[in-house]
């Protein structure tokens, strides 16, 4: 009984109340006071996970935890959800990364958005979104996840438009909030599938029920997996709704480390290892996710190869590192793939706060061709970068180097058809380490291409979390799968192909750490020894080179097959239609009556009191009369009876 | 034994009554002075009264004579409000003529 306290529901409220603070008072309170706020909370909230771990790791307290007696929100029928908290490996290592990434971000922040107007709107924001994220990964169950899963849209979307003088901002914020209603829309369906076929949303329930019924099969459980995997391919930017993370760079830049990078896009990665039980019983839906995930890996590498804004080139680098993180999910290697979610988080993150301090000092220029030669200027920001872009490209030892191993290796382990998926995943791995070394070269070495601007480094309070996220960038990964996969266990099961060891899986690492060399060394030729091949390239190959300028013209296809049909129907139909002929046309008719009648009724409002008095008298005479006329007599007289004349 | 319902018979107090109020009805329409108006409304209730005395006298109801006795000390009351309000429009107006009094508002 007396066990020592998780304080779970804490993690998630104290940003909140930061939320409540900032946002309501914050605009009136001083700078250093919101800051102070804004920081406390995640701060207290990585505190208390922090604790919580270390019960966990002296066995104080035995994970899984799943609160007991926590209020009910509702309870009609044999619907019952609580707000009940749940804390397995798999939660806490999301907790550490969420309010640990966040807590530096944080940090950061105050540095880099120091000379806003906006300032307190800002933190509450990103306190906002810090509560809907502990909330959706605390959550027992799939409706709670839900409404953290909203509730992180939201504070995207705020987050996104946050410069909302800009129409560009404005729109990106819609475009984000708009495709991801597509993808919760499948999430829903997921739930309603899960309530008809189970009865419950809690987790556990479902899991359990699921392993009483060891034959139960593909079917129905294939249709919900799937539904809620359209729910990831929103959240997490997975082909085909993933058109709106690259846009969502128009949000400030700590927002796309912490929101667009480290964590909320992972949290349909989150969502499908949380459900592995319903995925593992469907293979049909693990290869739909193996299959996307593998295509949008390459394909979003693909775009990055050309991309000139220094964001952009990193939001498709995220959306092509999910891309692998569901390849991992895909072929049933939830650790990896988790692993791999962590890692990403640590480097992703810090390359986005890089790119930040890059952008920061160079006065927002976000153009990498306007860049060049930033060494000698940035050299903290410098060195952490290329930590960063050491770790995505995967070298030893830096920390992606063993999650991204792990999930080729188990891709590779599922044999036959499937090796195809660990080739896309290889080529990817080349085109990654050629991008993120383009990035490099253009950003920080050579002359610089621009002599307007006087870059600078970056206050301490932006460096110190680019150095801790690069110390985690490296040393990240050297707990190993092994270990972490240990770890996550109880929470999303092990594989045997995960198992790992052995000559095949370090003949594969030397052919990825080889890969990512060519990379480098191609990326070394074309912007370093010769820098006027890339352009040549570009001009010998317009074709395939415009296409991917033109990010193979998926906004467009979007924009012509879905978006202007639902335009010209709404201007017709509901502007036209509905609007002005039914609606208008109504208003109309009721506004014509009323101004006839008006128009009749107002000659009897002369002001004349005699006319008056003789519509009165004139109205009493003619009451008088009918009153007295014999009407049953005379009505009787040409035929008709009525009332109680009798005969 | 009752002399006025043995010698008068009753359809004549009434139809004095509603000649009475037809009077006044017809003064009250095309009379343009205020006062005049005022004292038409007056012959309106008086015949209204004769009537009320009548039936009274009819059912031998007490009742029906109390009524009239409310009425004229009402119609009294109002009488000295309505000339009271006369004479303020006069003030006001500089005439009694309905047909130029057809504004609230000076």
């Amino acid at each position: 009984m007396n066990e020592p306290l998780l304080f779970l529901p804490l993690i998630a409220l104290l940003p909140f109340l930061g939320f409540l603070l900032n946002g309501t008072l914050g605009r009136k309170l001083p700078k250093a006071l919101v800051s102070t706020i804004a920081l406390a909370a995640p701060a207290a909230s990585f505190l208390i996970v922090v604790h919580d771990a270390f019960l966990v790791w002296t066995g104080a307290r035995v994970m899984p935890v799943i609160e007991k007696g926590a209020p009910v929100w509702i309870s009609a029928g044999t619907l019952h959800v609580d707000f009940g908290c749940v804390l397995d490996p798999l939660s806490l290592v999301m907790l550490l990364i969420i309010t640990g990434v966040g807590f530096l971000i944080h940090v950061y922040s105050v540095g880099y958005m120091a000379h806003e107007v906006g300032y307190w709107r800002y933190f509450a924001y990103l306190n906002l979104f810090l509560f809907f994220m502990t909330v959706l990964v605390l959550a027992g169950n799939a409706l709670l996840m839900f409404v953290g899963w909203e509730g992180v849209g939201l504070a995207s979307y705020l987050l996104i438009g946050f410069w909302f003088q800009k129409t560009s901002a404005v729109d990106a914020g819609k475009k984000a909030f708009v495709v991801n209603r597509i993808g919760d829309f499948g999430f829903l369906i997921g739930m309603f599938l899960l309530l008809a076929n189970f009865g419950t949303l809690t987790f556990t329930e479902i899991a359990t029920k699921l392993s009483e019924n060891p034959a139960w099969t593909g079917g129905v459980l294939t249709a919900t997996a799937l539904c809620l995997f359209v729910g990831a391919t929103g959240k997490s930017a997975q082909l085909p709704l993933y058109i709106w993370l690259p846009d969502a760079m128009e949000g400030p830049t700590p927002v796309s480390a912490l929101i667009h990078a480290a964590t909320m896009v992972t949290a349909g990665v989150y969502m499908v290892a949380r459900t592995h039980f319903l995925f593992d019983r469907s293979p049909v839906a693990l290869s739909v996710v193996a299959i996307v995930g593998a295509a949008t890996a390459l394909f979003a590498a693909t775009i990055g190869l050309v991309q000139t804004d220094i964001k952009r080139v990193l939001a498709y680098s995220t959306v092509s590192q999910l891309g692998y993180m569901f390849l991992g999910c895909g072929v049933a290697a939830y650790s990896a793939a988790i692993f791999h979610l962590m890692t990403h988080a640590f480097f992703k993150a810090l390359l986005f706060l890089a790119a930040g301090s890059v952008i920061h000092g160079m006065g927002g220029e976000q153009d990498m061709r306007k860049m060049g030669g930033l060494r000698k200027h940035m050299p903290v920001t410098f060195w952490t970068m290329t930590a960063a872009v050491l770790a995505i490209a995967g070298f030893f030892p830096f920390a992606g180097f063993f999650s991204k191993d792990a999930i080729l290796f188990a891709a590779f382990a599922q044999g036959g058809l499937l090796r195809v998926l660990w080739f896309v995943g290889l080529v990817t791995a080349l085109l990654t380490s050629f991008y993120m070394f383009r990035l490099w070269y253009l950003t920080f070495l050579g002359e610089s291409r621009n002599h307007d601007v006087h870059p600078h480094e970056s206050p301490w309070s932006m460096l110190g979390p680019l150095v801790i996220l690069a110390a985690l960038s490296v040393c990240g990964g050297w707990i190993g799968l092994g270990r972490f996969g240990e770890f996550l266990a109880p929470a999303v099961g092990v594989r045997p192909t995960e198992a790992g060891g052995g000559s095949t899986e370090l003949f594969l690492s030397i052919v990825a750490v080889l890969v990512a060399l060519i990379g480098w060394y191609i990326a070394d030729q074309f912007y370093r020894a010769k820098p006027a091949r890339a352009a040549s390239l570009a001009t010998s190959l317009p074709g395939p080179y415009n296409l991917l300028v033109h990010k193979y013209y998926v906004d467009e296809i979007y924009s012509f097959f879905v978006v202007k049909p639902l335009l010209t129907l709404s201007r017709f139909f509901l502007e036209w239609v509905v609007d002005v002929a039914v609606l208008g046309g109504l208003a109309w008719l009721l506004g014509g009556i009323a101004q006839l009648g008006g128009a009749i009724l107002q000659r009897w409002q002369s002001g004349n009191l005699r006319s008056y008095a003789a519509w009165l008298a004139l109205g009493a005479a003619a009451l008088l009369l009918f009153v007295l006329m014999p009407w049953t007599s005379l009505l009787a007289s040409i035929g008709i009876h009525v009332g109680m004349v009798a005969h | 034994m009752n002399v006025l319902q043995q010698s008068v018979p009753l359809s004549w107090y009434l139809l004095l009554s509603a000649l009475l109020f037809a009077l006044g009805v017809v003064g009250f329409l095309i009379k343009r002075n205020l006062i005049t108006v005022f004292m038409s409304i007056e012959l309106m209730l008086n015949a209204v009264n004769l009537s009320f005395v009548t039936f009274a006298h009819q059912w031998h109801a007490v009742k029906g004579q109390i009524f009239v006795f409310f009425v004229m000390m009402v119609a009294a009351a109002e009488a000295a409000v309505g000339l009271a309000i006369i004479i303020a429009v006069f003030r006001a107006r500089a005439t009694l003529a309905v047909d130029r009094i057809d504004l609230m508002k000076l």
